[in-house]
């Protein structure tokens, strides 16, 4: 019985012509593709065309048509118009079902796991429809061995609400393993990863496409273009700009192919020398919190941040971050220590009490928390000031005040939208978060906890974003900053601290900061044996 | 998606394409259009139904809604029917838009009836109506409130799943009943039926003349539904359980106190239940009689009743109109054609199921396309 079940889980579903193809030759040719939606056209006679045993990355700005195109591929989307050929055989794909019969796997922006499951029991289910039933002690054996030899370290008795952002990549990843995919897409795949997670990322999709996968690298960082792949489509607008080999092009070239024109990153000045000779606006002392699996994740953490300043908190994701934020935000329970907000206690407090003592935040899960999708624009821009007047009175919404100041704030942040009565789910990333930015910096707030705000944001976006954190600073607003991307991090914080499984492993001013130091931080070591 | 038709309309040199794409965005139009089409999907399945107990489904149809709007009596009865429908259905929108199920309308609006008789019976009997009706309509309200209460306290603190505990609820409540017309309220001039006195006239909700329609709570009931309107689309309130609703995330990050959503939004929908159960006795029946006498599903009637309206407390008002206007064309035909009763309810059950996977229609758009030898001729969605 065992043998049967190893076999059908070690031998591919299907032995489609795909799996002899060797290394170099086209797996996957699109050609003409249109997309139209409502409105705008997404794709516009696009050609792309996949090698295997290549990393090819697809890139270009939030709205480019990247991520339809690879939809379209992977069936979520039927083209207007256009030819796919899947191995010189030309494939009409109706469906995600038909992309996995050709061996195509998908990683999403959004994963697509179910959260309850253990990372076996997800697994289980990719390999399902082939058989009915399937002992789980097999695939987690499965899932050790194809760790091994990738890499990919992951717990297969997790619960997937357990893992990370980083972690349920991995999960993603070994299912199109365990398919044995020889097409894999990845969306945006390393905007949740921190530096190492990155590179590890690297690594193994290095290793799968020596063994002939094609692997399409959705991506809108140019040195992650010049990093990981071996070719590149530049996409603008919904058109191919142009499909370059990576070794004969460079970041400037590219950037300019991307945006059409060229755009100086805006160089950012620190702080030359912060006096800290006020008393700090926030002031966490000795914090200990649980995660949700009760174990401790934030370990004796004890920091302050000054008004005027940025501090920032950098770290492999996982590390505590999370709890750490939730606690100071009030959505989240202090085991032990205090939080000190302007001098005074707000340890347990509710998220309503915090809100009001003026913390602004923002989080780092757009869609589940900053927003509500299917409520309008104007309705979430409300959310944390419809309580007070002068936007309601002791019953009503004051209407006629919220809409006034709704279409002002629309103005002032730039979210573009014909109407705030959309519902906000419509919206772009970038607009997402400008709306969320718009809500939270527009009550004069005195501290701004914000978590990763650029991830995912194409460059526009995140220079808005950053210069707006830039902007309160010089206002005098405390602003908590914890971040996965370490550049920025030494762009816009004053001070840095690096977190490592629930610890501080030292704060160091951004001035005396440097990649590699704060690098060996991340991994765990102290920062005076750093030093020495 | 292929079209089993594609060969016969390719000998046209036509071709027929079928899309279904997601969409965000819904309007008011297709929701419409969702419940109506699946009353119509209901009624043909039902038709079989009918064909099969050898009755035409047509004169059956006929005779469902000449009886229910074909005459005066008819639509008062059918008015009769449709307020605690709408009172039920009403207080159920705010649970639903809480995302909290109340599915114990039944239970509560049974505890309105008995506090209620409590009071026509036993502390008010010999008050004016100016004071006993009142009180009836707001201990009713109460009532059926606090009886919604458990299972929100139940929720907000050990997390139960209040679709449990409101449905057994219901059971309760329908026992408490039970006990009461079999034990100590037992009518002395009942001849030993399991049923109350019959209450003292000053405790009786006037009607109409000529007709059973009890007006004040016709009254309490279309206002509520207005007054519900008002709080879910322009009060602090509304716009939390709104919120709540949606996205209890978001409601946390607000500020937004769960607890506070829960308990008031079942409290207002027990409650409104309660004051259905009071206008059943104190103005249709005038007595306290067997749980099924009084109710006759119409807690369960009014889940049907607040989806069939898209949770839109406006709409509810032709909606319960039209489900009231079905109950008694279901007595009718039960009595015509010596069908069982619970025919009307495979009815209900089969307009819910059409409703449910009616949900997709909202959440995809579906384009036919008709193309002649390679050119779109026609597109529509």
């Amino acid at each position: 019985m065992k043998g049967i079940i190893r076999s059908f889980l070690l031998t591919p579903p299907e032995k489609s012509s795909l799996l002899n193809i060797p290394r170099g030759e086209v797996v996957v040719k699109m050609q003409g593709i249109t997309k139209r939606f409502p409105g705008v056209t997404a794709n516009d006679h696009v050609d792309f065309e996949l090698r295997a045993g290549e990393i090819h990355a697809l890139l270009g700005e939030n709205g480019a048509g990247k991520t339809t195109l690879m939809n379209i591929l992977y069936g979520l989307y039927r083209p207007d118009e256009g030819e796919i050929y899947v191995g010189n055989r030309r494939v009409k794909i109706g469906s995600p079902k038909d992309a996995i019969k050709l061996g195509i796997a998908m990683v999403h922006q959004h994963f697509k796991l179910i959260e309850s499951l253990t990372v076996a029991e997800n697994i289980a289910l990719c390999i399902e429809e082939y058989k009915f039933f399937s002992h789980i002690q097999d695939v987690k054996k499965n899932i050790g061995e194809l760790s091994e030899k990738y890499g990919l370290r992951i717990d297969p008795d997790a619960r997937v609400w357990q893992l990370s952002a980083g972690e349920k990549q991995r999960v993603e990843i070994l299912k199109a393993l365990i398919r044995r995919a020889k097409i894999l897409i990845l969306d945006e795949p390393t905007s949740v990863l921190t530096p190492p997670e990155k590179r590890e990322l690297f690594k193994i999709l290095r290793r799968m496409a020596e063994e002939g996968c094609g692997i399409v690298f959705i991506t809108h960082k140019l040195h992650e273009v010049m990093e990981v792949s071996d070719r590149v489509t530049v996409l603008r607008k919904g058109r191919v700009v142009a499909t370059l080999q990576t070794s004969e092009t460079n970041p400037k070239q590219l950037a300019k192919l991307m945006l059409g024109k060229e755009i100086p990153l805006r160089p950012i000045t620190h702080t030359a020398s912060l006096t800290y000779k006020e008393a700090p606006i926030l002031e966490v002392r000795n914090l200990y919190v649980l995660n949700d699996r009760g174990s401790l994740a934030v370990k004796g953490v004890s920091f302050e941040v000054f008004a005027g300043e940025i501090f920032g908190i950098a770290g492999v994701s996982g590390n505590g971050q999370r709890e750490l934020i939730e606690a100071i935000t009030g959505l989240r329970k202090v085991k032990l220590g205090n939080i000190i907000l302007m001098g005074e206690e707000v340890t347990n407090r509710t998220p309503k009490d915090i809100i009001e003592r003026g913390v602004a935040f923002i989080p780092e899960d757009r869609l589940n928390m900053g927003i509500a999708q299917d409520l309008s624009i104007s309705e979430n821009l409300i959310l944390k000031k419809y309580r007070y007047t002068p936007f309601s009175g002791h019953l009503f919404l004051n209407l006629d005040h919220i809409n006034k100041w709704v279409d002002k704030l629309i103005k002032e942040y730039n979210i573009i939208t014909p109407s705030s009565r959309l519902p906000a789910g419509v919206l772009s990333g970038g607009n997402i978060q400008r709306l969320i930015l718009a809500r939270e910096l527009s009550g004069n707030p005195k501290l701004i906890v914000a978590s990763n705000p650029t991830r995912g944001l194409d460059v526009a976006a995140t220079n808005f974003v950053r210069s707006l954190l830039i902007e309160q600073k010089k206002r005098g607003v405390a602003v908590l900053l914890v971040s996965e991307d370490l550049e920025e991090l030494l762009m816009l914080a004053d001070r840095i601290a690096v977190i490592f499984e629930g610890k501080f492993m030292g704060v160091l001013p951004t001035s005396k900061a440097d990649v590699n130091r704060i690098g060996l931080m991340m991994a765990g070591i102290e920062m005076a044996k750093v030093r020495s | 998606m292929r079209y089993r038709y594609s060969s016969l309309l390719r000998h046209f040199g036509l071709e027929l394409k079928i899309r279904v794409e997601r969409s965000s965005l819904t309007s008011r139009f297709t929701e419409a259009m969702v419940s109506t089409l699946s009353v119509a999907i209901s009624l043909i399945i039902a038709a079989a139904i009918f064909t099969y107990q050898q009755i035409d489904p047509i004169i059956a149809y006929k005779e469902i809604f000449l009886s229910a709007f074909g005459s005066f009596d008819g639509i008062t009865y059918t008015i009769v029917k449709m307020i605690p429908l709408l009172l039920c259905g009403a207080g159920l929108i705010v649970a639903f838009k809480a995302n909290v199920w109340n599915i114990g309308a039944e239970g509560q609006l049974l505890l309105g009836a008995i506090v209620a008789t409590w009071i026509a019976l036993f502390s008010l009997k010999t008050a004016p109506h100016y004071i006993s009706i009142p009180t009836m309509f707001a201990l009713g309200f109460i009532a059926g409130g606090l009886w919604a209460l458990i299972p929100a306290i139940l929720k907000i603190k050990f997390n139960v799943n209040e679709v449990l505990t409101t449905l057994m609820m219901n059971h309760i409540a329908s026992k408490i009943v039970e006990y009461l017309i079999y034990g100590p309220w037992k009518g002395k001039a009942a001849w030993g039926f399991p049923q109350t006195d019959i209450f003292p006239t000053n405790t009786c909700i006037p009607c109409i003349p000529n007709t059973r329609i009890h007006y004040a709570t016709l009254i309490i009931a279309i206002s509520s539904a207005l007054i519900i309107s008002i709080l879910l689309s322009r009060t602090k309130i509304g716009y939390e359980i709104r919120v709540f609703g949606i996205k209890p995330e978001v409601a946390r990050y607000a500020g937004i106190s769960s607890s506070r959503v829960i308990i008031l939004s079942m409290l207002i929908s027990g409650g409104l239940a309660g004051i259905a159960g009071v206008g059943e006795v104190a103005g249709l029946h005038h007595r306290l009689r067997y749980p099924w006498a009084i109710s006759s599903g119409y807690g369960y009637t009014a889940i049907i009743v607040a989806w069939l309206s898209r949770l839109n407390s406006i709409a509810i008002v032709p909606v319960s109109f039209l489900l009231g206007g079905l109950l008694v064309g279901g007595d009718t035909i039960q009595v015509v054609f010596r069908l069982p009763v619970n025919v009307i309810h495979i009815f209900n059950g089969l307009i819910l199921l059409c409703l449910a996977s009616g949900e997709i229609l909202l959440k995809y758009r579906f384009k036919i396309e008709v193309k002649r030898h390679g050119t779109l001729v026609s597109s529509s969605s």
